[in-house]
């Protein structure tokens, strides 16, 4: 553990350049009406990090009541509306943006050498409807909360319960369209603002990932948008779309939420792989291995994403030749998640690996994620699938994937471009451990609810059989490791704005373009027009043009 | 810096490398845009097409309750529209500030004009009680006869009750799909009284016309939507 990369300027001479985005302007109206990206990223980090904060302790209320067999700290209904909260807030207002409203709209423009997003009023307007969904969200929280699920599932949700379902459901059709105009921008961005010799095959695989991740946001996201407004529609005025009563098919809802709903995972965790390819590359010194691949697969996922969501219907009465087609198609999302696996350990393979913090959480989201990818395909089988679906084997392999694979990747880039959205340093040691504790809570906490769905507990129950008591007590003490995990670097990283090292302009010794100015950067990202004159993770190019800079300044 | 900056028109955004740099993404936007349109209405249209093939003489038989003279003559009144807001595009790129502003108010009462009569047939459902709810009746399904004017024109046979009740989920797709394209209309109007105050000002006659032309594309588009529900919903059962 002793080798590292990082390289810092001189801490008795260094500061912090004087103008940057975060000088230029100030007061609560510079950031409030900016267009700048970067700030922009800030907002949106600032508010998700809010919202997981109130989604991680919607989770804690969880764990703790299932610390025990019978139902004992709130009501059954209340149980049911705290684990719906849960997963809406961390759905829509964490996940879905988290990677990419924060790291993304920061680092998508100075990758490709662009002075912003091509739409920044959009941009804008993006975080405020976040806001008013999230603001929503709340609302809802305070009014007495909603307990259909985060699925809406009909009819329970047009017919048969009398909570806050309008405004959950406005609530995520508003975000919905803070996504759609994110995917919108970067794709637009992606494909116009790029800088003179940004060939497509010389872009960071972040940009890949997010590209593949807003076609992902543009195409689905409005299925969803009109399935919340049909249920709006029949709780209100009672229309008979999805009532069987009148002829109309729940199931049709069931069609039109995992259109939307399934992508949606992939719009999650693919922006959080992007991340991961920058830091492989970064901490092994080596190109990505098979880079085209690695950009195709992203693409790949984001086709493939858009025709398996009836796997999450196998038990709901569709047909046995639908339930066919789609396993099989489902097997085939786990072809192109397993050749960016297999790149990322090539590129390991003889590296000059060193593991600073990024790289720790790199490891774990490799890890992770490939026990939560497998597992996806059991449940993608049809038979294994009608005995683990709605136990606790689902809610492990959904939060392997989600929590054990995009939060690692998203703490990973945190770290990673901490230095160069603030301009210094985190505090390295304390990090590394927060990644271990990270790490060892999370599998404390969710591999036990492998083994408590196969033994067939249900999920969504405030209350279980009592032989299932070791293993639950195991999982809500691994809660509070993981708890104390994510709250270490909430602290370390405020710390770390005033008493951090100071970074200078590339402390990782990164070839990305971001990393070739100053951090934190100007508002117009570089001082002149950047020209790409070589491959992506070229870090021969990086010793040349180091060299060249120690020449001149001799 | 300084001096780069006075070679640029003022309608330029300064992160844009050029003028058409600027042009292309809006444009490109604008049709990404529209796509995800088309994926929201999609799901509409999935709808539609799953229903009508479970629920057929259902969907023949509410299908004749709707006004084919309404639906053709609102069907002009949106091509027309359509022609308005080409030729204002039109002027915005040959610089007619008057010309504009005028295709552009012809734009806007086209719509208006759209807007009332689809009123006028909303109030005809609402008067048949055929608006989904509470107060559906099942009454010119049940027995045909009893509706003097469709009869006349359709002849159609009482359908059985269960299949009578169906015609719920197509009166629901109806004011569904007509309302959202209503709801469409209904901003692209308020987004062309805000271009109307700007054009008077001579905002888009000045060598910049991207804005009126991609809202020329998002006009088109709700115009092509109907085509479509024009098409599904009042024509495909005339001869059934």
């Amino acid at each position: 553990m002793s080798a590292t990369i990082i390289n810092l300027p001189d801490q008795s001479t260094a500061r912090i350049p004087k103008t940057n985005f975060l000088t230029k302007e100030n007061g609560l109206l510079s950031w409030l009406l900016t267009g700048d990206h970067k700030r922009i990223g800030i907002l949106y980090l600032i508010s998700i990090t809010f919202f997981f904060f109130i989604g991680g302790a919607l989770a804690g209320l969880i764990r703790l009541e299932l610390l025990t067999p019978q139902s004992d700290l709130m009501a059954t209904d209340t149980y049911n509306k705290v684990f719906t909260m849960h997963g809406v807030v961390m759905i829509f207002l964490f996940l879905v943006p988290s990677v990419p409203a924060t790291l993304g709209n920061f680092f998508i423009p100075m990758m490709i050498g662009a002075k912003d997003l091509a739409l920044p009023k959009l941009n804008l307007l993006s975080w405020y409807l976040y806001v008013i969904g999230g603001i929503l969200v709340i609302y809802t929280m305070v009014a007495g909360g909603v307990d259909t699920g985060w699925t809406f599932t009909t009819p329970l949700s047009t017919h048969y319960v009398n909570t806050n379902v309008m405004s959950t459901g406005l609530a995520v059709f508003i975000a919905g369209f803070s996504s759609i105009f994110t995917g919108l921008n970067f794709i637009v961005t992606l494909h116009k603002m790029r800088c003179p010799g940004m060939t497509w095959f010389r872009l960071p695989l972040f940009c890949w990932a997010h590209y593949a991740a807003s076609i992902l946001m543009v195409l689905g996201t409005p299925v969803l948008a009109i399935a919340i407004v049909l249920v709006a529609l029949e709780r209100t005025v009672g229309i008979g779309v999805f009532d069987p009563t009148k002829g109309g098919d729940p199931l049709l809802f069931q069609h039109l939420f995992w259109f939307y709903s399934h992508p949606a995972v992939y719009i999650m965790i693919l922006p959080g792989m992007g991340v991961i390819s920058e830091v492989i590359s970064t901490f092994s010194r080596k190109r990505v291995f098979g880079y085209t691949a690695v950009a195709f697969s992203s693409v790949a996922i984001a086709v493939f994403g858009f025709f398996v969501w009836a796997h999450h219907m196998f038990i709901m009465g569709i047909s046995n030749y639908a339930v066919l087609v789609f396993s099989l198609l489902t097997m085939l999302v786990a072809v192109p998640s397993a050749i960016k696996i297999f790149n990322w350990t090539f590129t390991l393979y003889k590296g000059s690996i060193t593991f600073e913090t990024p790289m720790l959480y790199a490891f774990g989201f490799m890890g992770l994620f490939t026990i939560g990818g497998m597992t996806g395909v059991f449940l993608g089988t049809s038979g294994t699938d009608i005995h683990l679906t709605e136990t606790y084997f689902i809610v492990a392999h959904f939060h392997f994937v989600m929590v054990g694979g995009m939060l690692m990747a998203f703490l990973a880039g945190i770290h990673f471009w901490w230095p160069k959205m603030t301009g210094r340093m985190y505090p390295e040691k304390i990090s590394q451990m927060a990644a271990v504790i990270t790490f060892v809570g999370f599998n404390l906490t969710f591999f036990p609810q492998f083994i408590l769905g196969t033994l067939g507990m249900p999920r969504r129950y405030a209350s279980y059989p009592a032989e299932f008591q070791v293993l639950n007590v195991f999982s809500t003490a691994g809660a509070t490791i993981l708890g104390v995990g994510y709250l270490m670097p909430v602290l370390y990283l405020v710390w770390s704005l005033k008493y951090g090292a100071i970074a200078g302009n590339n402390p990782w010794q990164a070839t990305g373009l971001e990393w070739q100015t100053q951090s934190p950067p100007l508002t117009e990202n570089f001082t002149e027009l950047p020209i790409m004159d070589h491959e992506a993770y070229d870090y021969e190019w990086l010793e040349q043009q180091q060299a060249k800079e120690v020449a001149s300044a001799r | 810096m300084a001096e780069t900056h006075e070679e640029h028109p003022s309608y330029q955004r300064h992160h844009f490398e050029s003028v058409e740099q600027q042009k292309d993404a809006a444009n490109f936007a604008m049709w990404l845009f529209l796509v995800t349109e088309v994926m929201f209405f999609g799901g509409l249209f999935t709808a539609y097409l799953i229903y009508r093939n479970w629920y057929y003489a259902a969907f023949v038989a509410a299908s004749h309750q709707l006004n084919v003279f309404w639906g053709t003559l609102n069907t002009v009144v949106l091509i027309l529209s359509s022609f308005t807001m080409a030729m204002g595009v039109w002027c915005s790129e040959t610089r007619r500030r008057r010309g504009l502003v005028l295709c552009l108010s012809l734009t806007v009462a086209l719509g208006m004009c759209f807007l009332g009569i689809k009123s006028i047939e909303y109030h005809e459902k609402w008067e048949k009680h055929h608006i989904p709810g509470d107060h559906y009746s099942l009454q010119s399904f049940l027995n045909p006869a009893s509706d003097a004017e469709v009869y006349s024109e359709y002849h159609d046979k009482p359908l059985p009750l269960d299949m009578a009740r169906h015609t719920e989920i197509y009166f629901s797709l109806y004011f569904v799909m007509t309302g959202m394209h209503a709801l469409h209309m209904i901003i692209g109007i308020g987004i062309l009284v805000f271009m109307i105050f700007r054009a008077q000002a001579g905002a888009y006659t000045s060598g910049h016309a991207t804005y009126v032309e991609n809202f020329g594309f998002y006009w088109h588009f709700v115009d092509l939507i109907w085509i479509y529900l024009f098409a599904l919903l009042y024509l495909i059962s005339r001869h059934q």
